[in-house]
């Protein structure tokens, strides 16, 4: 009994990686023969579709949505564990808020968008409507990533500095948000993360033209929307395995950073404790 | 400054109310207008045909055969794998695996899709011929992406467990196996069950990837080789050119959409609530 219990944990696990790594190296091995710089040209024609303007309106739509949510995100994190009380009634709300937003699946937050930003408030198929949408959507992540990032950042350290006499804001951003600032960042590069593989939220906000957009009310397509229009084409395959393999990176290096952020961050912590 | 703080903190709360009222009131005219009954039950969905059939019956059924198919193939395997990660890896070779399960959360859906196209829907075509999108392709699919969201939410389960449970055992001559079997796992039952209910919800919610591989006909589910249309992929494929009661009745798709997820939430909160008491 055993040797066979111990038998189908280790075979699960091998499916498990057998999976990521047939996904991994399928992408890699059939991508980088169809990497050719022609995909990297300033325009998009229907002869040569070029992944660049995609790569451009994919680091121009991290960039805004970075802008709008980042404050807002870690400003509530500040609000929930420097101010408010646990027992308060607003927190408890705002909790439920941020869970039930953490779990809406992203074709709701699309529709949502298209209804509100798009229609409603006319801003058409254009970055600022996809920037405000996708904005909603990872805010939960650096909500929940400020506060266990302030929640780690020892007391010890908030006493000492009002023993020194500092206000309550001098303490919040001159000495705890140091000490959170791995964690903060983890969070943050996470959401980049999700803002790169997202698709069905940015199909009726963003729009899909294959172009760089002139401006906030102009229309674009991100990488990830890019290589889902090309599947559902299915004429430019080659390019998609080279679009899968520019995601593929992003998320590696993502993935990369974050590790040693909040590898940084547990460090921190108990060197503060030792000391 | 207490103020900005606290506008900020708001924000999250104006965002679920306006996505609420954006959802709901765009559909619930629709709902009145056509009867509740005929929208949720009815069987037929044919928008272009006059007169217009908006039953969504189809792709309910359609989202809870994919989400049913990818739990069987996704909680075993997922779960198995954290066992093995919790209790039976190494430690050097539990930080190397630990990064790829990570890594596998944070592909993007779409290349995950692209994979299941390419690789998936013709090695299901060549065993049951057809054209090789159907329930089996996308819940294989979904069964691997829910996977790492498994994986990681039972692992961390199972390492809550108080070690002197496993020791305990070992003492009274059980075998490593069996100790980790018969007494870790249903002492982390509770957080292995939320890391189900958010895996179904994963599965529910997903969009892109499903639409590649699942065939996408919209009639009730016909059998295991026969393609499906979920509740998600209804959206995006007609979204585009939809006008008037179509785009309500599309609107309405993910109202019903939204209620499971709210649903699948609320169970989720319930199951955390007893675990911490």
């Amino acid at each position: 009994m055993s040797r066979f219990l111990r038998l189908t944990v280790k075979l699960s696990a091998f499916i498990t990686f057998g999976i990521l790594f047939s996904i991994v190296s399928h992408i890699l091995i059939k991508g980088i023969s169809s990497l050719n710089p022609s995909l990297f040209q300033l325009e998009y024609t229907t002869d040569n579709v070029s992944l660049f303007p995609a790569m451009i309106t994919t680091i121009m739509l991290i960039f805004l949505t970075l802008i709008i949510a980042t404050p807002i995100g870690v400003f509530t994190g500040f609000y929930l564990i420097e101010y408010a009380k646990k027992e308060n009634r607003l927190v408890k709300i705002i909790r439920i808020a941020t869970e039930t937003l953490s779990g809406i699946p992203s074709i709701v937050y699309g529709l949502f968008g298209m209804l509100f930003f798009v229609i409603y408030l006319n801003f058409q198929y254009s970055l600022l409507a996809g920037t405000l949408t996708i904005g909603i959507m990872i805010l939960p992540l650096i909500i929940r990533s400020t506060e266990e990032a302030l929640l780690s950042v020892d007391n010890s350290l908030r006493e000492g500095s009002f023993a020194l006499g500092t206000g309550k804001l001098n303490t919040i951003f001159k000495i705890v948000l140091p000490a959170a600032m791995p964690g903060i960042l983890s969070g943050i590069i996470l959401s980049i993360g999700r803002i790169v593989g997202e698709t069905a939220a940015l199909m009726f906000t963003l729009g899909t033209a294959a172009k760089i957009p002139e401006g906030l009310f102009s229309s674009g397509r991100t990488l990830a929307l890019h290589m889902y229009v090309l599947s559902t084409e299915g004429i430019h395959v080659n390019e998609s395995y080279a679009t899968g393999i520019v995601l593929l990176a992003v998320v590696l290096i993502v993935n990369y950073i974050s590790t040693l952020l909040s590898n940084k961050l547990a460090k921190g912590s108990r060197d503060g404790y030792k000391g | 400054m207490k103020g900005i703080f606290l506008v900020c903190a708001i924000v999250s709360i104006v965002a679920i109310l306006l996505i609420c009222i954006f959802i709901f009131a765009g559909s619930i005219p629709f709902i009145q207008e056509y009867g509740f009954k005929n929208f949720l039950l009815g069987t037929v969905w044919k928008p272009s045909n006059n007169p217009q059939a908006f039953g969504i019956l189809p792709m309910i059924l359609g989202s809870l055969c994919v989400t049913f198919g990818s739990m069987v193939i996704g909680v075993p395997i997922g779960l198995l794998t954290a066992i093995y990660l919790a209790e039976f890896s190494s430690k050097k070779l539990y930080k190397f695996l630990k990064s790829g399960i990570n890594l596998m959360a944070g592909i993007p859906s779409i290349v995950y899709g692209f994979f299941a196209l390419v690789v998936i829907v013709p090695f299901i075509r060549d065993i049951f011929g057809g054209t090789g999108m159907n329930i089996i392709t996308a819940s294989i699919l979904l069964g691997i992406m829910i996977l790492p969201t498994v994986i990681s939410i039972s692992e961390a389960a199972i390492r809550a467990v108080p070690k002197s449970y496993y020791e305990g055992s070992i003492a009274l001559g059980a075998t490593h196996e069996r100790s980790v079997f018969s007494v870790v796992l249903p002492a982390a039952k509770s957080g292995i069950l939320s890391s189900i209910i958010l895996a179904i919800g994963r599965a529910i919610g997903e969009t892109m990837a499903v639409i590649l591989v699942a065939g996408n006909q919209a009639r009730i589910p016909a059998g295991l080789t026969k393609g499906v249309r979920t509740l998600t992929t209804n959206i995006v494929i007609e979204m585009a050119y939809a006008a008037d009661k179509h785009r309500e009745a599309l609107i309405a798709t993910a109202a019903v959409l939204f209620l499971f997820i709210l649903a699948i939430n609320g169970i989720f909160l319930i199951v955390k609530r007893r675990t911490n008491n």
